[in-house]
């Protein structure tokens, strides 16, 4: 032990004059969680308000979902205001603004037609109508997205309501037919699908925690890979001509390796935190989540590095690896927003279970984030096992 | 001190050590002679418990020695042929924690320290990374990694490859005094005169194999009944040796810069016939030295090669 503690301080003296790791491990996350926060800052963010007129002419019960339920919803969060129009004239005059109400610039208007409901309801072509305000292009986007995404929803419920009508009439009558329907096609006020783990990760946070975990796994490379140096530059023969058990050089790697993620972590939580506003939850949650994603970050990248010949191939490698299951992992970007296959093929990295972890501390309480520890600990468990496996024979020349 | 019984190592389909055996009393310096690939490195990586064997034995004061074994290795300092030392760290940095490894004590290690860098000559340079370091320089620091702990057994293999000649002087002088204070040494090397001058015995390594074993007097008895002629001379000299291959009790014939060696069974009887066969094939003759055999000229008897590549 007293080996590996000798060895795992040496390595962090060497690592601590080799300026790269400052980059890996705190500049380029720190610099990019900062940019990926302004740039992708969406509507959810308080200083972004929309201000819609909205002209419920039909007054129907397909209008009411679109005007209380979508814009409601938005309004309540503070992201829209909304203005009522008694009629599609009224709508369209206060978005062209001619000074009536000076005090207020509207984006867009949204105009929903007398007989729209009915239209809808019975098979006839339906129409909903957006009046964009030239000079705020970014809202009005907003407006016909949101009429847009709506219309679409109802199409859907009206295609599946005719193709159950053509094929099996019988089944309309049944009642729970019906109910079955309903409860299969997805609810027509659903805008946006936000999934479980971004659901209570706020922007910020959650390019925070994505690059923070996306560098992790470079930053404990550097530790990791030192037993490749070791080789490079001859000494790993003196490691193995002293009089120490080879399981202490291993675990001398280890010590460093854990050292180094977790204080550029640690950083990185500090620093996104003061800095850029983050959130990351309950502390000793956190920890937890850092110390088994950082375990899991060591192991594979041991497993991967242990394949590895030279420590030029090591570094190769192990940068395939991080930037492949970083990007799988869905660090950059909410991956599980794509859907489909991207969605659950993240969770064969260990940086989708922090990040799921990370929501589920957010959403929840401590115990909640069980499943994610207990998934990064198989991960730790699973490739470290290869990597020894692998690093035996190296260690027995 | 160290005896190695019968060791051997494959690589693939090759024999790089195949049944070597050498014994090193205390206090005794004994040197590996061979040509580049004889299996020097092999033999001592495995002597040492660096390598795993495919065969054979190592005690060091009578106890086995394996990969595994811990403390034992402690009264053995390696210097690896090729630099074994951490570029970023200083001469000192590199010193104390290789000198941690082996467990010293704290105020015997800064002591011990001072005292190496003192003895390879880079006291004034303790606080410089080694990649600042000039190639003789990261040689004397590689060497004094071996010695730090006070071992009484140290390997050395090929210490001086690639060193210039005043620092490879300073380097066989320090091994010399090391070996007359009662340091067993283990030097391995492809030149003959660093094992003619440092070594008490010698083995002749050659293809995985000992293929002979004494002191420096022993190995020329092997020839003893020859004498050494050395040629300085100008001219096509491999044309000439060719011509002194066919002289009766002509043994061996050696081409190197501006010389031809000859071994013959009497130089006083072929002498003539030598230099008439020179002159006929147009070598002109600057000097002729006559001396006993030396160790090249075993060599190149036991192996049918040169040392040199
Ligand atoms: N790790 C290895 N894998 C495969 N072959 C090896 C390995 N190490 C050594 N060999 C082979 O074993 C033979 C002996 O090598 P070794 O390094 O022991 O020679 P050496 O006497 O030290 O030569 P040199 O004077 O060039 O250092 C060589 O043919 C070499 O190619
Ligand atoms: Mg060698």
């Amino acid at each position: 032990m007293r080996s590996a503690l000798n060895i795992a301080a040496k390595d962090l003296r060497q690592r601590v004059r080799d300026r790269s790791i400052y980059v890996i491990a705190l500049a380029a996350p720190l610099g990019l969680a900062a940019i990926f926060g302004f740039v992708f800052n969406p509507i959810s963010d308080a200083d972004f308000t929309a201000t819609f007129a909205v002209a419920n002419v039909d007054q129907g019960p397909l209008a009411a979902p679109l005007v209380d339920g979508v814009l409601g919803g938005l309004a309540e969060a503070g992201n829209v205001n909304l203005v009522q129009a008694a009629s599609a004239e009224e709508a369209t005059r206060l978005v062209e603004g001619d000074g009536e109400r000076a005090d207020q610039d509207i984006d867009a208007a949204i105009i929903i037609p007398a007989d729209f409901s009915a239209r809808v309801q019975t098979g006839r072509p339906a129409e909903l109508r957006v009046v964009q305000n030239a000079n705020s292009s970014l809202a009005a986007t907003l407006a016909l997205a949101i009429v847009e995404g709506y219309a679409r929803e109802l199409d859907y419920v009206q295609g599946a309501v005719t193709t159950l009508a053509a094929f099996d009439p019988a089944r309309l009558a049944d009642a729970a037919g019906v109910a079955g329907l309903a409860a299969s096609t997805p609810h027509p006020v659903t805008v946006r699908d936000v999934s479980a783990s971004t659901k209570q990760l706020d922007n910020t946070t959650f390019y925070g925690a994505g690059l923070a975990t996306f560098f992790l796994f470079f930053t404990v490379q550097f530790g990791v890979n030192s037993l490749l140096e070791e080789r490079h530059f001859g000494t790993l023969n003196r490691l193995l001509a002293a009089p120490v058990p080879r399981w202490s050089i291993i675990l001398g790697k280890a010590i460093t390796s854990f050292g180094l993620g977790l204080v550029s972590m640690l950083i990185l939580i500090v620093a996104t935190s003061f800095i850029l506003g983050a959130d990351w939850g309950n502390p000793a949650g956190v920890a937890l989540l850092v110390v088994a994603a950082t375990a899991s970050a060591i192991g594979v990248m041991a497993m991967v590095s242990a394949l590895a010949r030279t420590s030029e191939q090591g570094e190769v490698f192990s940068s395939i690896a991080a930037v492949g299951l970083g990007i799988i992992g869905g660090t950059f970007f909410p991956i599980n927003q794509a859907g489909g296959v991207l969605a659950s093929l993240r969770f064969v990295t260990p940086h989708a279970w922090f990040l799921q972890g990370l929501g589920d501390l957010a959403g929840g309480s401590i115990g909640d984030i069980l499943p994610a520890v207990v998934a990064l600990l198989a991960f730790t468990a699973a490739s470290s096992g290869i990597a020894l496996a692998l690093l035996r024979r190296r260690l027995n020349p | 001190m160290l005896e190695c019984r019968d060791l051997r190592k494959s690589f693939g389909e090759l024999a790089a050590v195949d049944g070597v055996s050498f014994h090193i009393a205390a206090g005794e310096t004994y040197g590996l002679l061979g040509p580049n690939g004889a299996g020097k490195t092999t033999s001592i990586s495995m002597a040492v418990g660096l390598m795993q064997r495919d065969g054979g034995q190592v005690l060091v004061d009578g106890e086995p020695l394996d990969p595994g074994t811990t403390k034992l290795k402690a009264k053995i300092g390696l210097v690896p042929q090729d630099l074994a030392l951490y570029p970023d760290l200083t001469a000192r940095e590199n010193l104390r924690f290789f000198g941690r490894l082996y467990d010293m004590p704290r105020a015997r290690l800064s002591r011990r320290v001072d005292e190496v860098l003192e003895i390879i000559g880079l006291s004034d340079r303790a606080n410089d990374r080694a990649d600042t370091f000039s190639g003789g320089m990261k040689r004397r620091l590689n060497i004094g990694i071996g010695l730090l702990h006070a071992p009484g057994l140290l390997v050395l293999d090929e210490p001086t490859v690639g060193v210039d000649p005043q620092s490879r002087n300073a380097i066989l002088e320090s091994i010399e005094q090391l070996g007359s204070e009662g340091l067993a040494v283990l030097y391995t090397t492809h030149y003959m005169e660093e094992a003619e001058r440092l070594c008490d015995r010698i083995g002749i390594i050659d293809r995985g194999q000992i293929k002979a074993e004494g002191t420096r007097r022993e190995l020329a008895q092997i020839l003893s009944q020859h004498d050494r002629v050395r040629l300085s001379a100008t001219g096509p000299l491999h044309e000439g040796a060719e011509a002194l291959r066919r002289i009766a009790g002509v043994q061996q014939v050696d081409v190197t810069d501006g010389a031809i060696d000859v071994l013959v069974e009497q130089a006083g009887n072929s002498l003539m016939a030598i230099l008439s066969a020179l002159d006929q094939s147009g070598v002109s003759i600057t000097g002729v030295e006559i001396d006993e055999p030396n160790l090249e000229a075993v060599f190149l008897h036991l192996t049918g090669r040169s040392l040199r590549d």
